[in-house]
């Protein structure tokens, strides 16, 4: 994948404990330098939980957190100029201008000026900088919270549920935004309960289930490493569709389909995130 | 405590305000009244300036705790007190820069009263500085309620009882007896009592006791509820 291995985050024996009810179970997880990780699970599963525990938002009932190696119960304020946030709730100004709102957060980190124009072309709101948030639409907002977050060029960046009710095109702009901060070497933490998404963006996901995590790797390799079924589907001219075992044994039958020209395609069974989620825990990621 | 960030603070708190009409209101409301009473109301046996004495202690116990308290009960429920938290600022760095503009502002409204109660020299000065620590303790009364609740919903419902009582007190202890010994312990009606004494406005020790012990139990309020509840 070409990352170095070196780990920004490293959660060992995390438990977060609410009143009597435990929202976070036993979580151990490494994030390393250079990686989109992706935090996948439905709705109160303890992914917003998470991402507060590890921007020093709450504090951990057990367990130790390390964020660039700062141990996140004694936080040094100063970690925030290398860290950007976006939650849920964008924390936008809403009387305030585009332009104004990222002006306050440049002022307080000691972003230069000419830096705002900047992020406010790359995030595509140039045109609308003098409008106040209040009148923005939705996608707007969403990408004007980015560009707030990525002011101060973060070394890492944490999104929860980044793209949530947006459209396709809105999400998809987003997502490229998303890339690019990755390609300048920044780590990328987000939540999602999307998992198209997540395969798209991700280089690892953890699948978060009832504050435990039940998987953790890379997309692809979740999904080969519950591919009970391992066969070949070959679907053919006619309509018909033939399953075969992956294995030698189907050689034979997949020349001949070959020889007599009938086959359209051939698709292996692997299932996909969603599946191999369903799979594990019984439930589904959206409920 | 960068003093640079609180000044960007206010500066946000500037533009902010210039939108938000109902927190205009507040700064504008008693002054313009003042005027209007000053220079259409007159009547044998009035003392001079009755009006402006009176309004500018209403003022001093309104506006400031009000608008404290609701910009910042605002920002603790839009979450954009969080997202400043989570930018570095300490909450030392906030409370300068909002508070500090905010008694700025407040002061701005309180010349209006200086200039229609034709103060001048020494009894000026005194003028204003009782303005400055009135609206001082206002302000960290605001910041009290403001802590204290989660929305702006609360924060009014915290409000209007209590910056009544400070704000109507004074005015209401002219007229009963029980009520005047009852307003004695309020720093608003210490502000009144030292504005209207006859001349000249010396400073006694029941003023400053009062006073001090009005800011000490705020004080001790404030670090109560941003220990229970916080900015967030
Ligand atoms: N401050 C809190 N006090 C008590 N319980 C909380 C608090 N915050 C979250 N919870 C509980 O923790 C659980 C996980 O919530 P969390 O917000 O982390 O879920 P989530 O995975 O982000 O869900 P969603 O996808 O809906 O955003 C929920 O049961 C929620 O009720
Ligand atoms: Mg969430």
């Amino acid at each position: 994948m070409g990352l170095n291995m070196k780990s920004v985050i490293k959660v060992s024996n995390l438990t977060q404990i609410f009143f009597d009810q435990k929202v976070l179970q036993d979580i151990n997880m490494d994030i390393f330098s250079g990686e989109i990780f992706g935090l996948l699970g439905p709705s109160g599963a303890g992914k917003t939980t998470l991402l507060k525990l590890l921007t020093g938002q709450l504090k951990p009932t057990l367990g130790t957190i390390m964020v660039l190696e700062n141990d996140i119960r004694y936080l040094d304020k100063m970690i925030y100029h290398k860290i950007g946030i976006m939650m849920e709730c964008l924390g936008l100004y809403e009387r305030l201008s585009c332009y104004d709102n990222l002006k306050l957060f440049a002022g307080l980190n000691d972003v230069p000026k000419d830096k705002i124009s900047q992020i406010l072309q790359k995030v595509g709101l140039w045109e609308v900088r003098k409008r106040s948030v209040a009148k923005l639409s939705k996608g707007m907002k969403e990408r004007l919270a980015f560009a707030k977050a990525i002011m101060n060029t973060p070394k890492l960046l944490f999104l929860d549920e980044p793209t949530s009710g947006l459209d396709p095109s809105n999400a998809s702009s987003i997502h490229d935004l998303i890339q690019k901060e990755r390609e300048r070497g920044t780590t990328i933490i987000l939540t999602t309960h999307n998992m198209t998404e997540a395969e798209k963006l991700c280089d690892r996901i953890a699948l978060l289930n009832q504050g435990s995590i039940v998987e953790c790797g890379i997309p692809k390799e979740i999904c080969l490493k519950y591919n009970h079924q391992n066969k070949l589907r070959i679907c053919l001219l006619d309509g018909k569709i033939i399953e075969l075992p992956n294995h030698s044994s189907s050689a034979k039958k997949v020349k001949e389909y070959l020889e007599q020209g009938c086959i359209q395609s051939i698709h292996s069974t692997e299932p996909n995130l969603e599946t191999v989620f369903m799979e594990l825990t019984g439930r589904k990621l959206r409920e | 405590m960068k003093i640079k960030h609180s000044i960007i603070i206010a500066e946000k708190q500037c533009k902010d305000m210039l939108k938000n009409k109902t927190v205009l209101i507040q700064f504008l409301l008693f002054p313009l009244i003042n005027i209007i009473m000053e220079h259409s109301v007159t009547f044998d046996g009035l003392p001079e300036h009755f009006f402006t004495k009176m309004f500018a202690v209403m003022y001093l116990g309104m506006a400031p705790l009000t608008t404290m308290a609701a910009i910042l009960s605002e920002e603790k429920e839009k979450n954009t007190l969080r997202a400043l938290l989570l930018s570095n600022i300490t909450s030392i760095e906030y409370l300068v820069g909002v508070g500090g503009y905010i008694w700025f502002v407040c002061m701005l409204g309180g010349s209006i009263f200086f200039i229609t109660g034709n103060y001048k020299g020494y009894e000026g000065i005194v003028f204003l500085g009782s303005m400055a620590v009135g609206i001082l303790i206002s302000l960290l009364i605001g910041a009290v309620i403001g802590t204290w609740s989660k929305n702006q919903m609360s924060a009014t419902s915290f409000t209007v009882p209590i910056m009544m009582v400070f704000s109507f007190l004074p005015m209401l202890s002219m007229f009963n007896e029980t009520i005047r010994k009852v307003a004695k312990i309020t720093y608003t009606q210490q502000i009144s009592l030292f504005l209207n004494q006859t001349e000249p406005i010396k400073i006694n020790i029941e003023n400053v006791i009062v006073i001090l012990f009005n800011i000490l139990i705020v004080s001790i309020l404030f670090r109560y509820a941003y220990k229970k509840y916080g900015f967030t």
